[in-house]
């Protein structure tokens, strides 16, 4: 009896022990990855920040990630030695990335606020932003909607609350349905700081968690507003001309490009310091012909105009 | 013989590990889930959590209100079980008693298809056919209501319903039935008096496994009910867009900096989910266990 008590609970720290040891493993992987990778001849997946080594990190903003992809993609294409590891997530995780020193280059479809400056200074890392395209942000409605353009601060009733019926801005005698992103998404983010300019959002306003919910249900709903990145507009769906104070313009590319249109915004990119090395590298191929040319190609407008 | 106790005591500690190792992931997940929502606890107070009655998590006065998403997740679970209930347990009951052999093989595999259909194909079929028919038949400004959300939902929690309700009913001994059909009772007598009576336990538990399911359901749920953070009035209310407690995390886990207060009010909503979840499957375990030998 003892004896095979004994053989039992021999048995059961074995396979206990067998068990954490593959846990473990994995651990060890990666923390060795991290020690032999800069010596080694480099993995993909490093994460040194090193001038010299022939791979970096991209992270942030999911506005930015089907572009940064694209890029990363041509610029490997061309160097096959090199290698760009590119992950959305979001600007606020990619800035937050690149202050805690884990990646290259943080992406963001906004611009670094002031508490992450100084959280990057606190640890010793220095943002550097270069602007790499810009986007439009179009407002739409249902195309059966007899309204066509609204002044911003229309818009911004709209968004928060004190306009709720669409006759009160040229349109039929019915609600107005609402629309916003997500919280976590940059373009709620930016939307926010430039229409409601410090107002709420009207709490009852549906959210959608992505672009195609809210063209689906704009598309659907002869009620409803909307905002969505110019690159995603299509038929199903009309963009409203927009005053900002200098008369109503559509979202068209030269008004993007110019200015003229209110929404527009840039496309960042935020280092740690000026770019050096394969950074450099990457960022200069982003601002190149070539890499502009996919700007345009992804849906957004270059920068160099 | 030595060989045979050896391999059988190897067997026995294979098994034996692999359920403490699982004990011991629950018990981390655990860990992990309340000591990152406690975090959130240093600058708001709890009282202001569970009481509060504004979802603002990313505006200058941060408000980290629970009700909303609450009240939100309860109308549409309270909506779906509404009609999944009587329709799951009649489909049980048709299935076990009344259908023939035949029709009840047919239909069984049909409604085991119907649980393994992704939650996402659940929210872009509400999407596109559930969400615009309630908006016309209600005429309502939209059709993404709470409604919308409990009518999909009801559909998904349907399988789990009818199934375990049937194997509630299908193990009810056929002495009992047959004992009411010989004291003259009629067929359907015997099914409202006797048959659903002694498989009660199980149609509860199926009933409290369902409401799990649809507490827990996320995907098609964010898709359907325009996931507004409005408390919504009763019964009223199901007319209106909601938003749920899962709907919130998958909405905002996105881009919300790990470490802020926003983050770790993620998780408190996490942790309130999973009390809600681990509570209603020990309800569901207690009414099975009270009730397992009054049959006998």
């Amino acid at each position: 009896m003892a004896n095979n008590l004994k053989t039992y609970t021999v048995l059961t720290l074995l396979v206990v022990g067998l068990v954490f040891l593959g846990i473990g493993c994995t651990g060890n992987e990666n923390g060795e990855a991290q020690v032999g990778e800069t010596s080694s001849e480099g993995a993909p997946a490093a994460e040194a920040p090193a001038a010299e080594s022939q791979s970096i990190t991209l992270k942030g903003s999911d506005t930015v990630l089907p572009l940064a992809q694209a890029e990363a993609e041509e610029f490997m294409l061309e160097n096959s030695d090199k290698s760009v590891t590119v992950t959305g997530g979001g600007s606020g995780v990619g800035i937050t990335a690149l202050i805690d020193g884990e990646v290259d280059i943080a992406t963001a479809s906004r611009e670094i606020k002031a508490e992450e400056i100084e959280a990057a200074q606190a640890n010793g890392i220095n943002p550097v932003e270069t602007t790499i395209a810009y986007d439009g942000i179009s407002v739409v409605v249902n195309p059966e909607n007899s309204v066509s353009e609204l002044t911003f601060d229309q818009l911004r009733g709209i968004y928060n609350g004190t306009i709720s019926n669409w006759k009160d801005v040229g349109g039929e005698d019915t609600k107005i349905v609402v629309i916003s992103r997500d919280s976590s998404s940059g373009t709620y983010e930016y939307f926010k700081e430039e229409v409601l300019q410090g107002d709420e959002y009207r709490p009852d306003a549906l959210t959608q968690p992505a672009t195609g919910g809210i063209v689906g249900e704009v598309s659907q709903n002869p009620n409803a507003i909307g905002y969505i990145g110019v690159a995603y507009l299509d038929d199903s769906v009309k963009a409203l001309s927009l005053d900002g104070g200098n008369g109503y313009e559509a979202p068209t590319s030269e008004n993007i490009l110019s200015g003229a249109y209110p929404l527009s915004r840039s496309l960042y990119f935020y280092t740690n310091g000026e770019p050096s090395g394969l950074t450099k590298e990457f960022v200069d191929f982003v601002l190149s012909e070539t890499g502009q040319s996919l700007v345009t190609e992804v849906g957004y407008f270059p920068v160099d105009q | 013989m030595f060989n045979r106790n050896y391999k059988e005591k190897t067997i026995e500690s294979v098994l034996f590990s692999v359920s403490a190792l699982t004990v011991v992931i629950l018990f981390l997940i655990c860990l992990f889930l309340f000591r990152d929502s406690l975090l959130l606890f240093k600058n708001t107070s709890l009282l202001d959590f569970l009481t509060g009655e504004f979802w603002y998590p990313t505006s200058v006065n941060r408000q980290f209100g629970l009700l909303p998403l609450f009240f939100g997740s309860l109308i549409v679970t309270a909506g779906a079980i509404l009609f999944a209930v009587p329709l799951g347990i009649a489909s049980a009951i048709y299935i076990s008693e009344i259908a023939h052999p035949k029709v009840a093989d047919a239909l069984k595999p049909f409604i085991e298809i119907l649980a393994g259909i992704p939650s996402v194909v659940f929210g872009f079929f509400g999407l596109v056919i559930v969400v615009p028919f309630v908006q016309d038949f209600f005429n309502l400004p939209t059709g993404q209501t709470a409604l919308t959300g409990s009518i999909m939902l009801g559909i998904m929690a349907l399988p789990t319903i009818i199934t375990i309700s049937e194997d509630a009913i299908s193990s009810v001994p056929s002495t009992i039935k047959h004992g009411s059909l010989a004291l003259g009772a009629t067929r359907w007598q015997t099914i409202y008096k006797v048959i659903v009576p002694a498989a009660l336990s199980g149609i509860s538990a199926a009933v409290m496994l369902g409401i799990g399911r649809a507490i827990g359901e996320t995907m098609t749920l964010m898709m359907v009910t325009g996931n507004t953070a409005v408390i919504p009035s009763f019964p009223g209310g199901i007319l209106d867009p909601v938003r749920t407690m899962t709907a919130t995390i998958a909405l905002e886990m996105g881009e919300v900096p790990q470490g802020s207060a926003h983050f770790h009010a993620l998780f408190a909503v996490g942790s309130v989910l999973f009390i809600i979840t681990f509570l209603i499957n020990l309800i569901a375990d207690s009414i099975k266990k009270r009730y397992r030998f009054k049959v006998d």
